[in-house]
């Protein structure tokens, strides 16, 4: 059976970057936030922002639109939380998005072998197919499968931090 | 019968801290690892200048108890623009020196907060964890992570503080302490 062949329904959550819309699996997020106050520390992680306090909780504010749409957001209007899972490890990350998100159960098409790491799946919503976002891949701190035998480049850390 | 006693319930931990600068940015750092704070006026001309040493951020050590203690530029170590520093914390049991803006208070934390998995670089040495105080999230430095072993030995190697060869045609001087 090929990768076009198999399908799944899956509940996603919908979101907003920019112009253009991705998916992440809905047990993959917690909770939709206003934004908040970042806080900035001293670090070499050049896709981390800072962080946030949620429930007395520190979560790291990542901003994956520069990797997905190729700009930084410049308006925020809601922090996605969402969670990571890597064997034993557990932990939040905060992903800035522009608009509303929504809940839908959609059809999941796996990822195609051409496909980049970041890419976990495809669904069609109203028209247009969207990508189901690999957070492994497009966040820091985490071996993401796909990219296991392809490491993710090394990102310059910023200049005022290291 | 007589009642059975109320359990007792075991204070929570907390531990004292010392919050500093480095460059405009706050650190916390565990009390119980600092042995020594002093100014960096009253050290001048104590301290040996390292020079040719490939790490940048210690250009100083203290010689103490025959052993040299190595001076780490807290700015240059956190990756911040270098300001001029005015303390030195001397650490415990460990052969470090950090030069810092300057002390902002004690106070105690009663919760450390491991760094969350995406910070995935250097800083992973840099702290043990952060804390919240007064709704402020603050990195508490990992007092083992201002020098790494192989960087010790390098600057062993520079200073003469070893037997090998190549530390005895190391150049050492003495000047103040000039971050």
């Amino acid at each position: 059976m090929s990768w076009l062949e198999q399908s799944d329904t899956l509940s996603c959550v919908l979101l907003r970057l920019g112009e253009r819309r991705f998916a992440l699996a809905a047990d993959q997020v917690a909770e939709l936030v206003a934004p908040s106050r970042i806080f900035r520390f001293a670090h070499c992680t050049a896709e981390i922002d800072g962080v946030i306090l949620r429930r007395g909780r520190v979560v790291p504010v990542c901003d994956v639109a520069e990797k997905l749409i190729g700009k930084k957001l410049i308006s925020r209007r809601f922090y996605l939380i969402a969670t990571r899972r890597q064997g034993t490890s557990f932990d939040w990350i905060a992903l800035p998005v522009s608009g509303d998100c929504e809940l839908i159960q959609a059809d999941l098409t796996p990822p195609s072998p051409s496909d980049s790491a970041h890419v976990g799946g495809w669904l069609s919503h109203g028209g247009e197919v969207i990508e189901v976002l690999n957070l492994a891949a497009i966040t820091p701190g985490m071996i993401s499968q796909e990219s296991e035998s392809e490491p993710l480049q090394e990102t310059t850390p910023e200049a005022q931090t290291c | 019968m007589q009642p059975a006693p109320a359990p007792r319930h075991a204070a929570p931990r907390t531990e004292q801290i010392i919050l500093f600068r480095c460059s405009s940015e706050i650190f916390a750092i565990s009390s119980s690892s600092v042995q020594e704070v002093r100014s960096v006026d009253s050290l001048a001309g104590a301290e040996t200048d390292i020079t040719g040493s490939s790490v940048a951020k210690v250009r100083h050590a203290i010689r103490r108890n025959d052993k040299n203690i190595y001076v780490v530029n807290g700015a240059i170590h956190f990756g911040l623009r270098p300001s001029p520093a005015s303390l030195i914390f001397l650490l415990r049991n460990l052969r470090v020196a950090l030069l810092i803006d300057g002390i902002e208070k004690m106070s105690t934390m009663s919760r450390l907060q491991a760094l969350p998995l995406a910070y995935c670089h250097e800083e992973r040495n840099w702290y043990r964890g952060l804390t919240v105080l007064d709704q402020n999230v603050v990195p508490v430095v990992n007092p083992h992570g201002f020098l790494l072993q192989e960087e010790l030995m390098l600057l062993d190697l520079v200073t003469g503080d070893s037997d090998t060869p190549m530390a005895a045609a190391a150049t050492t001087s003495h000047s103040g302490l000039v971050p």
